[in-house]
Order: C-alpha cells, then sequence, then structure tokens
C-alpha cells in the first residue's frame, strides 16, 4: 500500500495534521500518534531520519517547529519519502507563502486537500506543484 | 456554579471573537439569503462560530482544553440537526476538525454528513466527503446510502466533484460500493480528463482489493493507460501496479514489456523507482527477465544523481539480481559511498541494504566491515543496531567466541537498550536451532553468568531459558552450568538486582537438579540460605526451598551411603589392619585431602564466616564420579575416602541451618512459599530426631539401612535422580486418555481429531524408575502410610508415581556416562586480558569467517545436545509466506488466462510461454466480456491503419502465431512501439472473431518463442 499515514506534529508532540491510509479506530490513532511522536522527538540532528516502529517504517522530517512524519510499508523507499516530504513542504510554502504550523492549524483543509492530490490511496500519483495546486486555487476562486 | 461561571466566560468571549468574522459572516449570510433560507436560519448562522473561531478560542484555552472541546462538541450536536446548510456544514467542519486534531468521536454524525455530502453546493459538499474519508469504516451503517450519491458525482460534469467522489472511494469502498460503482469508474479510465482519469486508476487498486471481479472490467483499460503519453497518467498506472505486484507478482509477467519500455524510457525518478519495485517481484519469477533488466538497472545506477533511484536500483540488484556479478559489484561499491557518506540517512540505509545482501554475498559484508564496526559507536541507536545485526550476520562457529567477547565489552560501554540489544543478539544467534553455532558449551555458560554480571543486562528470561535449556540438553555442560550457577547464588550483591531474578532462579532450579556434579554442596546450601534471599519474589523463594531440599537429599543420601559403606568395609576389612586409610573419623587426613582436591575451598571460608566451623569439614569431592559411582553401586576404598565430608557434625549444622532459615517462612504469605517450606522443615525434624539420636558417632551404623530415614531418604533421592529433558511441544498430543475417565460427553469429536496422534498405553512405556525405584517406592510406602509426619514422603511418592504414570514425556534417561573432569578452562586468557583496540580487534576476528572454517584449536568435541524428533520446544522452520491465493489474484489469473484454462496453469509454469499465452488471453477474454465497450474505444483511435489488420481473415492458429512473432520483436526492440500499438488492437480485432465463433484455446497453443528475448 505504499505510504499508510502522514502526520504533521508540533514541537510540543501536538498533532497538527494526520491523514490515515488505512482505517484505524480513534484509540489507536492516539496510542500510535502518541508513541511515534515519542520515539522521533527525541532524536536528535544527527541521527538518520528513519525508525521502525510496529510493523511501519516512519520516515521523518523537521522542517522548524514542525515534524512531519510519515508511516509507510516495510519495502517502500525510504529516500523518496523524504523528498515526498521535501515536496509537500515546498508545495505548502508556494500556496501560503513562507508556511508556518498557523497555516496548516487555520486551513487544515487545505492541507488535506493538496495531501489527497499527493497521495490516493496511499500511493503518490502527482508530483508537480503546479498541478497539485491549480485545482485548489480553482475552487479558492469559484466558492 | 462552575458552569455558570463557564457559561459567564463564553459569553464574553464570544463577542470578541465573532468580530474579526463579521464581514466575512455577513456575505454569506447574504447567500444565503439568496438561496432563500428563513429568518431564524439566519440568526443561527449568524451567532454560529466558524472553525476559525474554534481554533482560535483553542488557542486561548490555556487550561482546560479538554472541557473547551466538550462544549464545543455539544454546541455541534445542535448545530448539526440544523435545516440551514451552511450552519450544518459549518457544524460539521469544526467537528471533523476536532476529530481529525484532538481525537474527538464523530461517528455519531455519520447520517449528518451523508446530508452534507449531497449538498448542491460543491464548498458543503468538499466539507461532507473530507468528513466522510476521515469518519467512514467498513461498518458504519449509512455506507449503504451514500451508493447513489457517488455515482451521481462519479457521473458529474464537475471535474472536481467527480474527484471527490474517488477520493473517498479509494478510502472506504467497500465490497457493496465496489461492485456498484465498478461501471462509473470503468467509464472515467478512458475520459479525457487528466486530472480525473489518474484519480480513477488510482482508485483500482482499493476495487480490485474490495471486488476482484471488477478486474474483469477495468483490467485491459488499466493496461491500455500503461502506453499513455500523459505522464500523470502513467505515474498513477505504475502506482497501481506496483501496489498490485506486491500480493501476487507472477499475473504481471506478461506485462513485462511494457515496464521496461517505461524503465528505459521514463525521466521521472518516482515512476522509475515504481518500476524498479516491480522488477523486484518480476524478476525471480523469470530469469531471462534478470537479464534483460540488468543493463538498464545499472545504467541509472551510474548515471542518477538522485540518491533515492540510485538506491532503489541498489536495493533490486541486491535483492532480485544477485546472479549477476558486475551489477552486484556495482550495487555494492554504492553501498560504500553511502557507508562512508557524512549523511546519517543514507549510512544507515547503506547498512540496510548490506544486510539484503549478506545471505548470498557475505563478502561484500566483510569488504565493508571497517565502517560497519566503526557504525557500532555511532551516534544512532538506529545506526547501531543495523550494524550490531550485521555483525551478527558474519559470525560462524569458528570465531563466535571472539566476536561475543569483543560485543560483550561494547555492551559493558554501551547505553542500557543497546547493551540490551547487543545481549539479545548474542543470545539468540547462539540459541538459533538448538545451539548449533556453539561447539564449546562451558564457554558459552560461562559467557552466559558474565551477561548476568553485566549491571544493565535486563535479558533474565532469556537467559533464565537457555540456562535450563542448555542443563537439560547437553549433559556435558553441567559441570560449568553448576559452577557458574554458584558463582551467581553465592553473591549477596546479586539478589537486589531486579533483572536477575530470573537468572537466580536457573542458578537454583540448576544447583538443585545437578547437585551431583557440584563441587560443593554445602556451599550451594548457604548460598540458597542467605537472608537476603528474601529480596527475591515469592515465586523464585519457592524454586530457592525446592532446590534446598534437593541440596539437601543429595547430602543425606551421601552421608547415609558413606556410612553404610565404610561401616561394612571397617567391620570387612578390620582384621587386615587397614582401618586407618579407611576410618571416616580421621578429620585431619580429610582435611589435607580437601585441600589438594577442592579449589574452592578457600572461597568457601570467605562466603560465609558464620560456618567456617563447619566448611572445614566440608572437604569438596569430585563428586561427579563420586555419584556416578554410587548409583552403580560400585564402592571402592576411593570413593569412600572422598566422601568423608559427610559427617555428623556437617549434616546436622545443616539441618539446624534450614531449621533456623525456613522455619519463619511458616508464616509466609504465599501459598507456594509456604507449602514447600514446610515440607523441607517436616523433613528435617525427621530427620534430626533420627541422625542426632541414632547417631552418635561410630555407634552401631549398620542399623541405619533399616531406619525409617534412610528409606525415606533413598526414595526420594530416587524421584530426584530421574532426568528431566526437554519437553517436545507435540507432547500433549500423545496422552492416552486414562480409562475411567469419560471425555465423550461433549467433546465426542474431538477424539476424532485428536485420534492420530494418540499412542495405545503400553506399559513398556511406564516405569523409567527401574525395578529398585519401584521397590523401594513400595517398601517406604507400606512402611510410612501411618506415619504422621509422611508428608515430605507422599510428595516424592506423588512424583515417582507422576513420572512413572506420565513416562512418556520425559526423555528416557540415558545412560550415564563417566564424566571426564580435566576441562580446561574456556576462556580464562580472554577473560582476563583487557582488549585495548576492540574495533581493530573485531575487524581482524571477521575476517576469519571468510577462511575455510578449520576448527584449529579445539580441544575435545562438541558435545552431545539432546534434540527432539518432533517439533523441538522452539519451532525454528522459517516459514516461507504462503502464495497468496485470494480471490483477487484469482481473478486477475481469469482474467489474463481466460476461462478456459485453469488458473493453475500460470502458477505452475511461469515461463516466457505460459505468460505470452496469458498476455493473449486476457484480452481475448476482456474483449469477450465487454465488446460493447471495445467497439467504442477502437472507434475514438482513428489510426486503424495496421500491417497487420489483414491477419483478421487468416485462421486462428495462424494468427495467435503472428501474434507471438510480433510479441517477440517488441520485447527485443522496445523502441518500435508503433508496432506493438498494432498489435494491441490487433487483439482486439481477433477477439471479436472469437467472441462470434468460440475456439478451444488450450488445445491450439502453439510452442511459442520466449517473448522476453
Amino acid at each position: 500500500m505504499g505510504i499508510r499515514f502522514v502526520l504533521m506534529v508540533n514541537k510540543q508532540g501536538q498533532t497538527r495534521l494526520a491523514q490515515y491510509y488505512e482505517y484505524l479506530t480513534l484509540e489507536e490513532r492516539r496510542a500510535l500518534e502518541g508513541e511515534i511522536v515519542r520515539k522521533c522527538l527525541a532524536r536528535n540532528e544527527q541521527q538518520c531520519s528513519f525508525v521502525e516502529h510496529r510493523n511501519y517504517k516512519i520516515v521523518y522530517r523537521r522542517y522548524a517547529s514542525l515534524f512531519f512524519l510519515v508511516g509507510v510499508d516495510d519495502d517502500e523507499n525510504e529516500l523518496a519519502i523524504l523528498e515526498f516530504i521535501h515536496l509537500l513542504v515546498e508545495t505548502m510554502d508556494r500556496h501560503f507563502g513562507n508556511v508556518c504550523e498557523l497555516d496548516i492549524m487555520f486551513h487544515l483543509e487545505k492541507a488535506h486537500f493538496m495531501l489527497e492530490e499527493m497521495v490516493m490511496n496511499g500511493c503518490i500519483v502527482e508530483t508537480s506543484k503546479s498541478n497539485i495546486l491549480t485545482p485548489i486555487q480553482l475552487m479558492d476562486k469559484t466558492s | 456554579m462552575l458552569d455558570i461561571l463557564a457559561k459567564a466566560q463564553e459569553w464574553e468571549w464570544c463577542p470578541l471573537e465573532q468580530k474579526s468574522n463579521e464581514k466575512r459572516r455577513e456575505e454569506k449570510s447574504e447567500e444565503d439569503r439568496s438561496v432563500g433560507m428563513a429568518g431564524s436560519s439566519i440568526m443561527e448562522n449568524l451567532f454560529q462560530r466558524t472553525v476559525e473561531d474554534l481554533i482560535k478560542g483553542m488557542r486561548l484555552q490555556l487550561v482546560g482544553e479538554s472541557s473547551f472541546i466538550s462544549k464545543a462538541t455539544e454546541e455541534i450536536r445542535r448545530e448539526i440537526k440544523s435545516t440551514d446548510q451552511h450552519t450544518k456544514s459549518t457544524a460539521l467542519q469544526k467537528l471533523s476538525y476536532l476529530s481529525a486534531v484532538h481525537g474527538v468521536d464523530m461517528s455519531w454524525a455519520s447520517f449528518h454528513v451523508v446530508e452534507v455530502m449531497s449538498s448542491s453546493r460543491f464548498a458543503h459538499k468538499r466539507i461532507g466527503y473530507h468528513a466522510a474519508a476521515h469518519s467512514f469504516n467498513d461498518d458504519t451503517p449509512v455506507l449503504l446510502l451514500i451508493t447513489n450519491q457517488l455515482r451521481k458525482d462519479l457521473s458529474s460534469s464537475n471535474h472536481f466533484e467527480v474527484s471527490l467522489a474517488l477520493d473517498l472511494l479509494s478510502r472506504i469502498a467497500t465490497l457493496d460500493l465496489a461492485r456498484d460503482l465498478t461501471p462509473e469508474v470503468f467509464q472515467l479510465l478512458s475520459t479525457a480528463r487528466v486530472f480525473v482519469r489518474k484519480k480513477a486508476i488510482a482508485v483500482l487498486f482499493r476495487l480490485f482489493d474490495k471486488f476482484p471481479d471488477s478486474v474483469r472490467v477495468c483490467f485491459k483499460r488499466l493496461v491500455e493507460n500503461l502506453e499513455s503519453s500523459d505522464p500523470q497518467v502513467v505515474t498513477a498506472v505504475v502506482g497501481v501496479f506496483c501496489q498490485l505486484s506486491a500480493s501476487d507478482p507472477s499475473s504481471y509477467l506478461p506485462l513485462a514489456p511494457e515496464f521496461f519500455r517505461i524503465l528505459v524510457d521514463s525521466k521521472n525518478n518516482w515512476v522509475l523507482i515504481k518500476v524498479l519495485k516491480v522488477f523486484t517481484k518480476l524478476a525471480p519469477l523469470e530469469p531471462r527477465l534478470g537479464k534483460r533488466i540488468v543493463e538498464p538497472v545499472c545504467d541509472h545506477m551510474r548515471r542518477s544523481v538522485a540518491k533515492s533511484l540510485v538506491f532503489e536500483c541498489v536495493r533490486t540488484v541486491l535483492t532480485s539480481l544477485t546472479h549477476y556479478e558486475s551489477a552486484v559489484n556495482l550495487a555494492v561499491e554504492k553501498v560504500r559511498e553511502f557507508l562512508l557518506d557524512q549523511d546519517p540517512n543514507l549510512r544507515y540505509l547503506g547498512l540496510q541494504a548490506l544486510s539484503l545482501v549478506a545471505p548470498q554475498h557475505l563478502w561484500a559484508v566483510m569488504d565493508n566491515k571497517e565502517a560497519i564496526i566503526k557504525s557500532l559507536s555511532d551516534d544512532d541507536s538506529n545506526i547501531k543496531i543495523e550494524s550490531l545485526r550485521l555483525l551478527m550476520a558474519m559470525v560462524s562457529e569458528s570465531h563466535l567466541a571472539d566476536i561475543s567477547r569483543v560485543l560483550l565489552n561494547y555492551a559493558l560501554k554501551s547505553d542500557p537498550e543497546f547493551c540490551n540489544e547487543i545481549l539479545g543478539s548474542i543470545l539468540t544467534t547462539c540459541s538459533r536451532n538448538v545451539y548449533e553455532i556453539v561447539v564449546d558449551f562451558d564457554w558459552y555458560v560461562s559467557l552466559l553468568g558474565e551477561m548476568a554480571a553485566i549491571p544493565n543486562c535486563q535479558k533474565g528470561e532469556e537467559i533464565e531459558t537457555q540456562l535450563i535449556d542448555i542443563g537439560m540438553r547437553v549433559k556435558d555442560a553441567r559441570i560449568q552450568l553448576v559452577r557458574v550457577g554458584r558463582d551467581l547464588l553465592i553473591d549477596p550483591a546479586l539478589l537486589g538486582n531486579v533483572h536477575l531474578h530470573r537468572i537466580l532462579c536457573a542458578s537454583a532450579w540448576v544447583a538443585g537438579e545437578y547437585i551431583e556434579v557440584a563441587s560443593n554442596p554445602f556451599e550451594l546450601m548457604d548460598a540458597l540460605l542467605q537472608p537476603r534471599t528474601s529480596l527475591l519474589p515469592p515465586s523464585i523463594r519457592a524454586v530457592y526451598i525446592n532446590s534446598a531440599l534437593k541440596i539437601l537429599i543429595f547430602c543425606l543420601d551421601c552421608y547415609l551411603l558413606q556410612n553404610e559403606v565404610s561401616a561394612s568395609l571397617y567391620s570387612g576389612n578390620l582384621a587386615g589392619g587397614q582401618s586407618q586409610l579407611l576410618s571416616v573419623k580421621n578429620y585431619t587426613e580429610a582435611t589435607e585431602l580437601a585441600m589438594c582436591e577442592g579449589s574452592n575451598y578457600e572461597q568457601d571460608e570467605g562466603f560465609n564466616p558464620r560456618n567456617t566451623t563447619e566448611s572445614s569439614e566440608e572437604l569438596s569431592v569430585e563428586s561427579g564420579i563420586n555419584r556416578v559411582a554410587t548409583h552403580g553401586q560400585t564402592f571402592t576404598p576411593t570413593t569412600v575416602l572422598m566422601k568423608k565430608k559427610f559427617v555428623h557434625e556437617s549434616i546436622s549444622s545443616l539441618l539446624n541451618r534450614i531449621e533456623l532459615i525456613f522455619g519463619p517462612l511458616i508464616a509466609n504469605q504465599d501459598v507456594e512459599v509456604l507449602e514447600r517450606a514446610r515440607n523441607i522443615l517436616s523433613l528435617v525434624q525427621l530427620i534430626k530426631q533420627e541422625i542426632i539420636d541414632n547417631s552418635v558417632q561410630s555407634v552401631d551404623i549398620m542399623d541405619k539401612k533399616d531406619t525409617l530415614v534412610s528409606a525415606i531418604i533413598y526414595s526420594m533421592r530416587d524421584a530426584f535422580t530421574t532426568e528431566l529433558g526437554p519437553v517436545s511441544t507435540s507432547a500433549q498430543g500423545r496422552i492416552a486418555v486414562p480409562d475411567g475417565l469419560v471425555l465423550t460427553d461433549n467433546l465426542g469429536d474431538l477424539q476424532a481429531i485428536c485420534g492420530d496422534d494418540e499412542l495405545p498405553p503400553s506399559s513398556s512405556l511406564f516405569g523409567t524408575g527401574g525395578p529398585h525405584l519401584t521397590s523401594t517406592t513400595d517398601a517406604s510406602s507400606s512402611n510410612l502410610l501411618k506415619n504422621e509426619e509422611s508428608r515430605p514422603l507422599n510428595e516424592s511418592t506423588s512424583l515417582i508415581e507422576h513420572r512413572k504414570r506420565h513416562g512418556l514425556y520425559y526423555l528416557p534417561s540415558e545412560k550415564r556416562e563417566i564424566v571426564p573432569d580435566e576441562y580446561p578452562p574456556a576462556n580464562d586468557s580472554k577473560l582476563n586480558s583487557n582488549i585495548s583496540d576492540e574495533a581493530a580487534e573485531l575487524a581482524k576476528l571477521t575476517d576469519q569467517s571468510l577462511l575455510p572454517k578449520k576448527r584449529t584449536n579445539q580441544t575435545k568435541p562438541r558435545p552431545v545436545v539432546v534434540k527432539l524428533d518432533d517439533g523441538d520446544v522452539a519451532p525454528i522452520s522459517i516459514k516461507r509466506p504462503e502464495p497468496r491465493d485470494d480471490s483477487l489474484s484469482g481473478a486477475i489469473k481469469d482474467v489474463l488466462l481466460g476461462s478456459e484454462t485453469g488458473p493453475s496453469i500460470s502458477r505452475s509454469n511461469p515461463s516466457g510461454k505460459s505468460s505470452r499465452k496469458q498476455k493473449e488471453k486476457k484480452k481475448l477474454t476482456t474483449n469477450g466480456q465487454s465488446e460493447m465497450k471495445e467497439n467504442v474505444v477502437d472507434a475514438e483511435n482513428p489510426d486503424i491503419e495496421n500491417p497487420n489488420s489483414t491477419s483478421k481473415n487468416h485462421g486462428h492458429t495462424n494468427e495467435r502465431r503472428h501474434r507471438g512473432k510480433e510479441k517477440i520483436v517488441e520485447g527485443e526492440e522496445h523502441d518500435q512501439r508503433g508496432k506493438k500499438k498494432s498489435g494491441h488492437r490487433h487483439g482486439r480485432r481477433k477477439s471479436h472473431q472469437r467472441a462470434k465463433s468460440p475456439l478451444n484455446v488450450v488445445s491450439q497453443t502453439p510452442v511459442i518463442p520466449d517473448f522476453l528475448l
């Protein structure tokens, strides 16, 4: 299935965005997020960006105060996922202009929308920034 | 009161927050008015908080966030019932925000979600769909209600609506939804709007997964999209195939040429990575495929600057193309670059890549051993663990000891977590396949002891299991085992460490069970009786008490035997004038002897000052031989000499001490401890009377044999000396149902199931104890049944009974052999030598495993390790994952194969021939099933002109051959894509014919050359 979930978590460990591509109950989600956040946020800059947790491989990257964590299958390419995270950040940056945590908080739907454009069924389907943003901009205009 | 306050606060807060949104809200309410809203709803709308308000409010709450959330949820519950679409959708939006970020349950609102989804306004619809995608699952009851809404939106002219519906479908599709909506998705697969088409393609994986029959409809279109000129579409299709091939790759072999084309032509790294993943799965199935792709893969590896692509190539080569030496060399070279990189990510992945290749090409790991060993002290624990894994992969039996030694030193220096990681991997590596890799068990047992001594060690449970397991399986290791156990037991400091309790438990058990090989039973007894044992948990204390009982019985037994024998010898040899030599009472001589023999003597004195007086008499014995000899009933003067330590004083002081220590335990709260302490105490009391009263030195020892006590002791000894062995995992199945036990009442069916495993009860299987055992039991039980102090005896007889009755669970006790006792200390030199440069050492060591394995310094052969024939304690065989043969792959195979042939062909014969056949038939079937749609597609494509179209008029067999050849050309020369297209179209044409006049395809398939080469 490739990508299983995408999380955005701030320095304090608060979830800012959570997108799951498989169904988990709320309790399972909360437990999983707690475990992952504890594991990943404790790591420093000199350590690698990959953590194995349960049956997931977690690829994470920190941008300013925000951690982007992506849970993937075992055979997913870690470096490609890192690039995917970067692409996501760049896309949001282009849309919001110097994106920060607050942008994602107040425009959660848009962030979800970008993710939906990029990933379907846990599979990356779109990697062009303009292709991702065009429908969002169109929708903004019309609504 | 508080509530009122909270409300007041809210009231104050609300207007403030609303100001900022007032303007926007006015606009919105205007819109609503234009739609024609009732006045009341406008008011409702006006005072509703938006998501933004909600978030701001949340940010103002420094404490009491949860109460704020519950209040907001209450508010939402009210608002969501509104008839005003805007109010409703805003409420839902807030709810999904709370659910996504704060984990608020929103399953109760699922019906409202459906309502909002069906809104005519896109902005509302979007909110509804978003909420549905986040909250619906297979069990959501309202799922049945959305089918029509989805169908409507899938056919909508607004492609954003279509996209919403597709996205939702990819998240929540169930069997029903997938079945009902497959036609709509099928239509979208060929739509001109790429934005929609790529999403429709991406949805397919979920549809196939939930409703395998959709393969029959959609598979062909999916394959066609593979050749699309639009990169977005190709990305989506390759993604789907990447997911599909993960579960059942063999079905997609026929598509190899298409993937190959993408591999060579595509410039998109994302697509290339996906295609490489597909090939990783396909290459092992078809050897010729590997030959074809190895060059392009190496090309990418050499040329690409994208590390992700390079790494994917490396991974492909190291997993699936391991037979191509040049490719492996290149990949290993890349891995080395990774390992030496500054970026910890690359180092980590490099190590992972090496562990992929380790099974086939150990040299690749060896070549990079410096880097691996360096990683052992990396900052990152993940990297350390990976390098540890690699290191353990390099281990072979010739230098296991040395590597373990170095790793143990690393463990001493590491943080607790990694320390235990190291210990754990040593333990699992060594115990793999019933200690396959361990040659010198004395060394291994001492290693286990050392592990226990590491302060951070938390592997108590594993070490416990292994100590006991080795005791039961490896006879020759028992002496060392008891020695190691003794060292652990006598150290009072260890009792304070909670993690070590399990190990102490095992040590105590070992000490009790194999007391006959112990150098000094009294010392062990002291260790078991030391006051700090009160720190142990009750379950382990119980083991201690039981072991003390075993040791006591052993000591008493030796004492009695020795008295008896010496007495007989004494009386027999008195005339011969050798009384001095044989005298049991000659303490001076005995002490001298002990000094020569017992190496533990000094330690003994130091251990427990309280017992110094006794220990001077407790002489160590070569009890291994001694005990064996005793049981063989062959007494020689030498054994008698060596048994002088079991003198009256030492025994009675032992009894006193047991009474002293275990006395208080009678009031213990734990039943197990209480019970066992009681048993041993009453035994002690019984014996004490007899021994103290009767046996004043040298008085009438002969009588002893007939006393009650000796009978008890003998029978208990016999009970304890029956050897315990490893228990087979299937032992349960071999239980014969005892007579008189009615099992058939409700469980009649069970008989049929277990019938095969049952063994007929045969008398020969019973009674491992032998005639001696049985007679003692009978005698003692008849003697003692009236005795009110017979509790210990009852215990022992019941144990005998148990062993007798369930003899088949115990391994047949092997013939006792005399164990040569001159074991050289296994690792003395290593133990003490201070390894200055561990890394260098380790590097040197790992070198050795490349050399042909020769056991140069092996002083003694590997001892016998007891293995069970059927199912050992741990199932070791690696389970190969069963090929997934569910309905999905079945459907794909059906599509690929056609309905005339069974799916078994593709499974049994994944070669080029059948693959080609599959491909061809796939087209036939698909076309046969959806002829109408095919016609439409054909009409859409104007370039009918096609050199092969004439073949339509030929016979079917010819035609098929023709196509076969064409395919070969395609496979070989991927640049001739024009031809290929014609091939497809041609296939379609043919299928129309086939549909008109069905043919038996199987009978006609000619021998077709390989399409890949």
